[in-house]
């Protein structure tokens, strides 16, 4: 998945400011995303890109470069 | 299976009204973080002299007149709940004591969670057709207060106490659409008398959300395919309310939010008496006055599904 389509993902899922979207924005203060926002943003990506990132593992992501860089080392 | 038509509604809350203020006096927690995390704000706890057992019974009676008949007419009752007072005898029998129900009928509880509701419309249906009858009596009902673990702030704060009936009329004109199904786990628990401590909810709220947001649209999707309609042929959606941000979710995925009710900032979950809760609410608030269709679907600990179409025919208000 390339960073567009990610950023995407993210801007239909959180419902977000297409310019916060950079790869070091935090997903909980500079999204605004809580707990089941993690999982409705995880739902999203495994639906478009087919990788599915255990919710613990999301748990620990921080960042939007965090979600980008597991999704690279795991792409198909 | 046979058809049903509900023709009586009927509700029981307790006396004491918890505010997420409230609970912020003995738990971590806010009113912000609750509400837009869940939606939730406000909820109802049993006191002194008010249980599963007495909000079963309430909710009952009410549905019972609300249909216009005595309690000798009814010829099945079946009651949902996960927190009765016995585990033996059934709420459903107790019930049956208090209001005067007829002997020679099938009288039951069943334990399907925040499904149960919708299980037991469909238990009822298959009852009124092997068993013979008129008019049956389901009912959900809770005291979940009774289990909670006020030390689990992610959890305690989601639940309350209520309880919900309705009276249904076998109905030839029209076959029950429902769909129902579990999926075996303990991602929702509540320890049974095999362990020393007392009984509290345990959940996996992501996992649990998951499945939610996933069994929901599919299952709906099953029953509208099994009546042969669309969702444009539906007047309402009441899913069962657990957190207002499944519904939305899951409203946003179907289309036609306008047509998903809530009614959980009242009243937290209520497991298997949220459903007739919902339908009560909007029965008094004029949304349910005719000839209704009602996508129904519950779904909880189990963890257990069931989606149904509900056929209504309230009448006015009285």
């Amino acid at each position: 998945m390339d960073f567009e389509t990610l950023k995407q993902v993210i801007v239909d899922t959180l419902s977000c400011d297409e310019d916060k979207v950079t790869m070091e924005a935090t997903l909980a203060e500079d999204l605004g995303a809580d707990s089941l926002d993690a999982v409705e943003l995880n739902m999203a990506i495994e639906e478009s890109c087919g990788v599915a990132i255990p919710d613990e593992e999301l748990g620990n992501m921080k960042t939007v470069g965090d979600i980008f860089n597991y999704l690279q080392a795991h792409a198909e | 299976m046979t058809g049903l038509k509900m023709i009586g509604i009927g509700r029981a809350l307790p006396g004491r009204c918890v505010t997420n203020d409230d609970l912020s006096k003995i738990v971590e927690t806010s009113d912000a973080w609750i509400s837009e995390r869940t939606g939730i704000r406000r909820r109802y706890y049993c006191g002194e002299g008010e249980s599963t057992n007495t909000l079963i019974v309430s909710a009952a009676r009410q549905a019972v007149a609300n249909a216009g008949l005595t309690p000798e007419d009814i010829d099945c009752v079946i009651v949902a709940t996960v927190s009765s007072d016995y585990a033996s005898p059934s709420v459903a029998c107790l019930l049956q004591a208090e209001l005067g129900i007829r002997e020679n009928i099938p009288v039951m509880d069943i334990n399907a969670a925040c499904a149960g509701f919708l299980y037991g419309t469909a238990t009822a249906s298959g009852m009124l057709q092997v068993y013979g009858g008129r008019y049956a009596l389901v009912v959900g009902g809770e005291q979940l207060s009774r289990l909670m673990d006020m030390n689990d702030r992610s959890t305690c704060v989601l639940f309350g106490d209520a309880a919900g009936a309705a009276v249904y009329e076998r109905d030839e004109t029209a076959d029950l659409c429902v769909d129902l199904g579990s999926r075996g786990n303990l991602e929702i628990e509540i320890q049974g008398c095999a362990r020393p401590e007392p009984s509290v909810i345990k959940m996996n709220g992501n996992a649990v959300f998951r499945f939610a947001v996933g069994v929901i649209p599919s299952s709906l999707n099953r029953v509208m395919a099994k009546a042969g309609l669309t969702m444009d042929q539906i007047d309402w959606v009441v899913c069962h309310q657990a957190n207002a941000r499944i519904i939305d979710h899951c409203a946003k995925k179907l289309g036609a939010p306008e047509k998903f009710y809530k009614n959980i900032d009242r009243y937290g979950n209520t497991s298997a008496a949220s459903i007739p809760l919902a339908l009560y609410d909007m029965w008094q608030e004029g949304l349910l006055q005719h000839e209704e269709k009602v996508l129904a679907v519950g779904f909880g600990g189990g963890l257990t599904w069931a989606g149904a179409l509900l056929n209504l025919s309230l009448g006015a208000v009285k």
